[in-house]
């Protein structure tokens, strides 16, 4: 994949004032969401052509993207476009509040873009319409290919200034797309900006390839390949293609995640009917032991200062979540309720880890302190599991399947997300079936 | 309508419901004895079943989240142990397999779990090691697409297959 060149040349036109009326809570479910208005950006007429890109209705597009941002997340609403009563360039210059208030939008956003010398420039501002000021603004430059992550971007930072905290637009998924009948799925890598667009597939389908992750500080990937039918840990980079097997183990080894400061591999290893969790540091190779138990010990996750790892293990005779320290010393069960548990899923905010539950048939997703108390379940469904956490630590996506007929008729998987605080359940848009996401960080920052 | 015709015509519902729920478990048990084919939750069946030799079934099937091996799964194995003494130059690898009803990365765990019971087993009875790999496929193949407690019951398995 060709790397993606971005720069940025921000500045702030005006200093933000902190003494706004209108804010956003996102830590409850929202059932009253803020009415926003998303005036299409203004396209400057001495704006160039750019290879194939429709530059007139760029301004369009933009806000197009940055509406849809915002309904899904389920703390706003986008008002619809045919009430405007404002053209974009005046808007832009500075709104008539009243005339914004009259069709009940509490904030506007407003921009201008320009394409010169294969440059596009763009700027957008956020008023703030009850208090009648703006409330942030923001320019900058980059290639004209990347409009679709300027509009990310824009809506990131609209969501940071009215909610408090860090966005999760300009991100992407990296999933396992499924095709063909139950009993012979091929899987293939696929990825796709966290909008559902842009998607690239990343393996031919010629192997069976499983739980992908994302390095929290780049663009780097683990997952699980049966490449020559040895099923093995590999790294992935996205940018150049380049794969590697992750060590050298005389087995099996699986269910990999970085480290948060990414310079480790966690994973199983399953030698002669035990499963036991290693971890290999990416430069210098050594390999270290962490659980040595006759259990099944898998699905690692390091909290975010790493002193912690979260895991799954059987050794109490049923799947359970615990916890250790990070040398594998000090292993606490922390799942006692009603059923088993399984892939555990450290926030990256630290306060909370994420599950899979089952119990009488059905299957939760639910999150919980680090301690195990406060369980919340956020989901119940035929089969569903493997939470990622946005890199803001507010959203879940994980993927679900439905029941499969005589012929495996029926059965489909698909990407899921859901707030954590329970609202806002919602079906991504995915080329094909789709399976195993994760969520990677905000490729901006 | 007066309250005595409602209460009628709620005791009438309730008989009839009744009816349908005996009628549903009545119908249940008889797909329970025409299967027939599940011990405990172990399949015992032969559907889905191959044969490395004449008389020397390939697979042997689990019970949910367990890998322990049952009576008849310790007969097979014997047969195949037989069968492998005979055949010297033979090597096999043993596949291991879970339903779907369990998280992806502990099914490929349970699954070379299973895999490696059966091939303690094997040597056990005399074979070497050296003759048996295993691999685990977790919940990624199964034998019965069907969403159903009978497909789920021979998804569990570990299957013996020929390499040379």
């Amino acid at each position: 994949m060709k790397k993606i060149i971005f720069t940025f040349l921000f500045y702030f036109l005006f200093l933000i004032k902190s003494f706004a009326l209108i804010e956003v809570d996102i830590t409850r479910g929202n059932l009253d969401p803020l009415p926003i208005a998303v005036s299409p950006l203004h396209v400057d007429v001495k704006s160039d052509n750019y290879k194939d890109l429709k530059v007139k209705e760029l301004g369009e597009n933009i806000s197009e993207i940055i509406e849809k941002n915002f309904k899904n997340t389920g703390l706003f609403n986008p008002l619809k476009k045919d009430a405007f009563v404002q053209k974009p360039d005046i808007a832009h210059l500075k709104p008539r509040f009243e005339d914004w208030r009259l069709i009940k939008a509490q904030a506007l956003v407003t921009g201008k873009l320009l394409i010169k010398d294969e440059k596009l420039k763009v700027e957008f501002r956020l008023w703030d319409l009850t208090a009648a000021q703006e409330m942030t603004a923001l320019a900058f430059t980059t290639t004209p290919s990347n409009w679709r992550r300027v509009a990310h971007i824009i809506s990131d930072k609209i969501y940071e200034r009215l909610t408090g905290e860090e966005g999760y637009f300009d991100t992407r998924i990296i999933y396992v797309a499924e095709s063909g009948p139950k009993s012979q799925r091929i899987k293939k890598l696929a990825i796709m900006d966290q909008d559902g667009s842009n998607t690239k597939y990343l393996t031919l389908g010629n192997e069976l390839v499983l739980t992908p992750r994302f390095n929290p500080t780049n663009q780097m990937v683990t997952y699980m390949s049966y490449f020559r039918n040895m099923p093995r840990v590999y790294l992935l980079d996205i940018e150049t293609g380049t794969q590697e097997v992750v060590g050298n183990f005389p087995g099996m080894t699986f269910a990999p995640r970085f480290s948060p400061d990414g310079t480790k591999i966690i994973m199983s290893f399953a030698k002669d009917g035990n499963s036991d969790i290693y971890t290999m540091d990416l430069e210098s190779r050594v390999v270290e032991r962490i659980t040595e138990h006759s259990s099944i010990d898998t699905s690692p996750s390091f909290s975010p200062d790493g002193k912690f790892i979260a895991f799954n293990s059987d050794r109490s005779g049923l799947q359970q979540i615990y916890v250790m320290r990070s040398d594998g010393s000090n292993v606490k069960r922390v799942t006692f309720g009603k059923g088993i548990y399984g892939t555990p899923v450290w926030s990256p905010r630290g306060d909370l880890i994420a599950f899979t539950k089952m119990h009488k048939g059905r299957f939760y997703i639910g999150v919980m302190r680090t301690d195990g108390t406060g369980e919340r379940l956020l989901t119940e469904n035929y089969y569903q599991e493997a939470p990622s956490w946005s890199p803001n630590g507010r959203v879940l996506v994980f993927y679900r399947e439905t029941k499969a007929g005589d012929k495996g008729e029926g059965f489909t998987a698909k990407l899921w997300s859901i707030d954590i605080t329970g609202y806002n359940e919602r079906k991504l848009s995915t080329k094909t079936d789709a399976s195993d996401p994760s969520w990677s960080s905000l490729l901006s920052k | 309508m007066n309250l005595g015709e409602k209460m009628t015509l709620k005791s009438n519902l309730k008989n009839i419901l009744l009816v349908i729920f005996a009628t549903l478990i009545l119908s249940a048990c008889s797909t329970a004895k025409k299967t027939g084919d599940i011990d405990g939750d172990v399949y015992t069946g032969k559907e889905t079943v191959e044969y490395l030799a004449a008389g020397v079934p390939d697979r042997v099937f689990f019970a949910t989240n367990k890998s322990s091996l049952t009576t008849a799964s310790r007969a097979t194995l014997r047969k195949q142990a037989t069968f492998l003494r005979k055949n010297k130059n033979l090597n096999v690898t043993i596949e291991g397999h879970a339903d779907e009803r369990g998280t992806r990365e502990y099914n490929l765990a349970l699954g070379e779990r299973r895999a490696n019971a059966a091939r303690d087993y094997l040597m056990t009875y005399g074979i070497s090691g050296k003759r048996i790999s295993v691999i685990s496929y977790g919940k990624e193949k199964p034998v019965n697409p069907k969403s159903s407690p009978l497909a789920w019951s021979q998804n569990r398995r570990s299957v013996t297959v020929k390499v040379n």
